[in-house]
Order: C-alpha cells, then sequence, then structure tokens
C-alpha cells in the first residue's frame, strides 16, 4: 500500500526546480518509477511530495559532438538509448547493455536518469558509464554542477546529491583511439539484474601494451567498485594468460560482496574473478581491431 | 485526500477521473473503468500479465503511476477486437491453443501486439525477445510464439483490421 503523498508536476525544468527546491526536506523525485513504485509500494519509502519529471520533455535527448562528447538527457527513457542510431554506431557498448536491462516494457518507461539517481549497485548502466568515464550533470534552484560518476556513488541506494539537486544529464566522453570496452553481467533469467556484473574498458599504445585500464564491478559492494589495484596491473603490460589471472584474482580481492538467495559472497568472489578476466581480455581484443 | 484529474483516453475512449495521484494505471484500468482484462499479479514488475500499450508502447501498468497517463492513449486487451471481430493476433491464439490457464493471456497478447507494430516481421527469436517481460506459469511459450510467427507469416491477413 503506497501512502499518500502530494503530487507535483512541473510543467518545465525550471520549476521543477523551484518545486524541489521548495519541498527539499520531504521530496522524492519520480521519473520512470520502475523502481521507486516497487519501493514506494513496499513502504520502504514514504515522502509528502512526489515530484513527477517524466514528461520534461526538455531532458530527453541524445547528443554527440567530436569535442565534448555523448550527452544523453536525463528523462531519456532506455529503449530510446537501445535503439538510437548514434548510439549503436559510436557507443554500441551502451545499446547493448541497455538492450539486456529488464524487460522490454520497463526499458519503454524506465529512464537513465532514474536508473543513475536510483543508486542500485546491480543497476546496469552505471559499471559500463563508469568504465568509460562518464559524469553526470545535476542541477537546483541555485546552478548546475558535475559530478565524475566515479564520486557519484557514496553507498549503498545513496548520491552525491545534495537535496534539492536532480539529476540532469549523463556526459559520456568520445573514447580515445584504440579502446575496447565491454559489459557482461551473470544472471538466470535474461531479465534479472546480474548476481554480478563486469564492465572494463581499456585502450592501448601503438605497440600493444595497455595504455589505460579502467574497470567497474556490478553488484558487488554497497556501489560499482572500481578494484583500482586490478587496473594498475595491466597499464604497461602485454596481453596474456598470467596476467589475466592476477587481474582477476586482484579484481575479486578488490570486491565487497554480499551473500543472499542468489548466491554466496564466495560464489560471487568467483565470478567476479572469471567475468574480469573475461571483460579485460575482450577488450583488449576489441581495442587491438 | 489530494485528488488530481486524469485525462486518458482507453480503447479510444475518453475518460476523466478523479483520482488519489498514488493511484496506478492498472487500478484505473480495473477498479475505475471496470476493464478487468487487464490482470494483476505479482504488482512487482516481474510477470507482464497487467502489460498494456500506453502512448505507443507496451508497459506494465502495475508499475505505472496513472497521473503519469494524463493525456495518453492506453489499449487494453479489450481494444483489440474491432465490432465484435476479433484482432488477428487473438484468432492466432485461439487456433493455436495459446493458453492453458489464460492468466497470461492478456498481456501476452499486449506484448506480441507492441512486438508486432515495431516489427511485423520478427524471426522466432525475436519474437522470443519481445515476451522476455511476460511469464507463463503453465510454460505453454511455444504455441505462443506459433501464433504470433503465424500472424507474423500472414496467416491472417484477412483479418486485418
Amino acid at each position: 500500500m503506497i501512502a499518500d503523498f502530494h503530487y507535483l508536476k512541473p510543467s518545465s525544468l525550471k520549476e521543477a526546480l523551484e518545486m524541489l527546491s521548495e519541498h527539499k526536506e520531504d521530496c522524492k523525485v519520480i521519473c520512470g518509477g520502475q523502481s521507486l513504485l516497487i519501493l514506494l509500494r513496499q513502504g520502504l519509502i514514504v515522502t509528502g511530495h512526489l515530484l513527477d519529471i517524466k514528461r520534461l520533455d526538455e531532458l530527453s535527448y541524445v547528443n554527440f559532438d567530436e569535442a565534448e562528447g555523448l550527452k544523453i538527457g536525463a528523462t531519456t527513457t532506455h529503449r530510446a538509448i537501445e535503439k538510437s542510431g548514434l548510439i549503436n554506431d559510436k557507443f554500441r557498448v551502451l545499446a547493448d547493455m541497455e538492450s539486456k536491462l529488464a524487460t522490454i516494457q520497463t526499458r519503454n518507461w524506465g529512464t537513465i536518469g532514474g536508473n543513475l539517481a536510483h543508486a542500485d549497485p546491480a543497476g546496469d548502466p552505471a559499471p559500463v558509464l563508469i568504465s568509460m568515464g562518464a559524469s553526470v550533470k545535476v542541477g537546483s534552484a541555485s546552478g548546475t554542477r558535475v559530478i565524475s560518476l566515479d564520486e557519484f556513488y557514496t553507498d549503498l541506494f545513496e548520491t552525491a546529491m545534495e537535496e534539492g539537486e536532480l539529476l540532469l544529464e549523463i556526459q559520456v566522453p568520445k573514447p580515445p583511439p584504440r579502446t575496447g570496452t565491454v559489459y557482461e553481467k551473470f544472471n538466470l533469467l535474461a531479465s534479472d539484474q546480474g548476481i554480478v556484473a563486469v564492465a572494463a574498458s581499456v585502450t592501448l599504445n601503438g605497440d600493444s601494451t595497455c595504455k589505460r585500464a579502467r574497470i567497474a564491478l556490478g553488484n558487488s559492494g554497497p556501489t560499482v567498485l572500481r578494484p583500482k589495484e586490478a587496473e594498475e596491473l595491466v597499464v604497461g603490460q602485454k596481453l596474456s594468460d598470467d596476467l589475466l589471472e592476477e587481474v582477476g584474482q586482484k579484481a575479486s580481492d578488490g570486491s565487497d560482496p554480499v551473500s543472499d538467495i542468489h548466491a554466496s559472497e564466495e560464489y560471487r568472489r568467483h565470478l567476479i574473478k572469471v567475468l574480469t578476466k573475461r571483460m579485460v581480455k575482450r577488450a583488449w581484443e576489441q581495442a587491438a581491431t | 485526500m489530494e485528488k488530481h484529474l486524469l485525462r486518458i483516453t482507453v480503447n479510444e475512449r475518453d475518460h476523466e477521473l478523479f483520482i488519489n495521484p498514488k493511484t496506478l494505471l492498472v487500478e484505473v484500468i480495473r477498479d475505475h473503468l471496470g476493464l478487468t482484462g487487464t490482470k494483476r499479479a505479482c504488482e512487482s514488475s516481474s510477470c507482464g500479465a497487467c502489460t498494456v500499450i500506453l502512448d505507443g508502447v507496451s508497459v506494465k501498468s502495475c508499475s505505472v503511476l496513472a497521473m503519469q497517463a494524463d493525456g495518453l492513449s492506453v489499449t487494453t486487451s479489450e481494444g483489440l477486437e474491432n465490432k465484435g471481430k476479433l484482432h488477428p493476433i487473438q484468432k492466432a491464439f485461439l487456433d493455436h491453443g495459446s493458453y492453458q490457464c489464460g492468466f497470461c493471456t492478456s498481456g501476452m497478447l499486449m506484448s506480441s501486439t507492441a512486438l508486432l507494430m515495431e516489427n511485423p516481421d520478427p524471426t522466432v527469436h525475436e519474437i522470443r525477445e519481445g515476451l522476455d517481460g511476460n511469464l507463463c506459469r503453465c510454460t505453454g511459450y511455444n504455441s505462443i510464439v506459433r501464433a504470433i510467427a503465424s500472424v507474423a507469416r500472414g496467416d491472417y491477413r484477412e483479418d486485418q483490421q
């Protein structure tokens, strides 16, 4: 049973930020609501005000420019990203990730901004975006700021956004030349969240050594994690089975998974190792072609 | 209790309702408008029995706030037939026995319709992917896939509305 709330429906972003500023002490923001409605129904969230930004079309867009990279508005649906010609052409890994996020119905109504702001460590978009060095633009009635996704997640379902701030845009830099980025989750039903998930982005030097590596682990701790010791191991190296084995182990060591009905902590650690090895190898091979 | 005006078109009929803003789309469809073809089952976005077409796309009506459908059009399973004549997908489901207990059927029909609107000639793989948000606990998937494939290959062309 959902507790009663005052419903706020702004007709512009400006109005939304004013409403949020006025009610920020007791206000939740809903966009597609594909995660939030479940929490409201379970009584895990009770809010005095619900600010509905789903129909703010001014935040629904996918743009690309060579200098500034990719920009996705917060109210863009998962399905729009999955089907975007631009994203399929230039950021294929994002389209592939979206095509495996929940189910078609959820992707049709759920949005990228809502997903990221919900801060579920098992969410699909965050690991991929973190491996790509993405940021989010957030705004309030008093201005906007850009937060690296690396610093966006502070704890389970917690973000660096202050009260009165709204997630406005996702910014993804254009990948450097000779970069491969891949993502895979391990699950039993295709539409489930990952029991664990791993994204890897590898950039190579001209001599096929690794110039830069970013690895992001989903559902492997209270937030999406970057196992930096594993990343540092790879830089300057050439691809080998021994290296992958070590990288997988370091990623597993750097994780902090829970035991739950889906998997034990031990099994998750095993999966993180195996998936990290696979993802780093696949990203490396993609970068080399 | 706070009430808001909802203007919604369901199966080409316009409605104006005053609702508590926490009302879900499935509650408006079933409880306010009496259209019980749309089923409530898991109420957690898992099973797809409540699937309807909203603004041209399939959604799970248990997971959409009704106020978000303000000014938009909804099609439910009752809206598929036209003046007593079944929609091709409904005929195909009957001909292929695409239901056992029948509880998932209206959701399956709506996902099938949305799939064929977007992709009139899907492969079997694409049909299966198009149903990934709908569970049939009798596990009668094969007959459902066969029904959709038969519509796609034109077996019901004379029934097109």
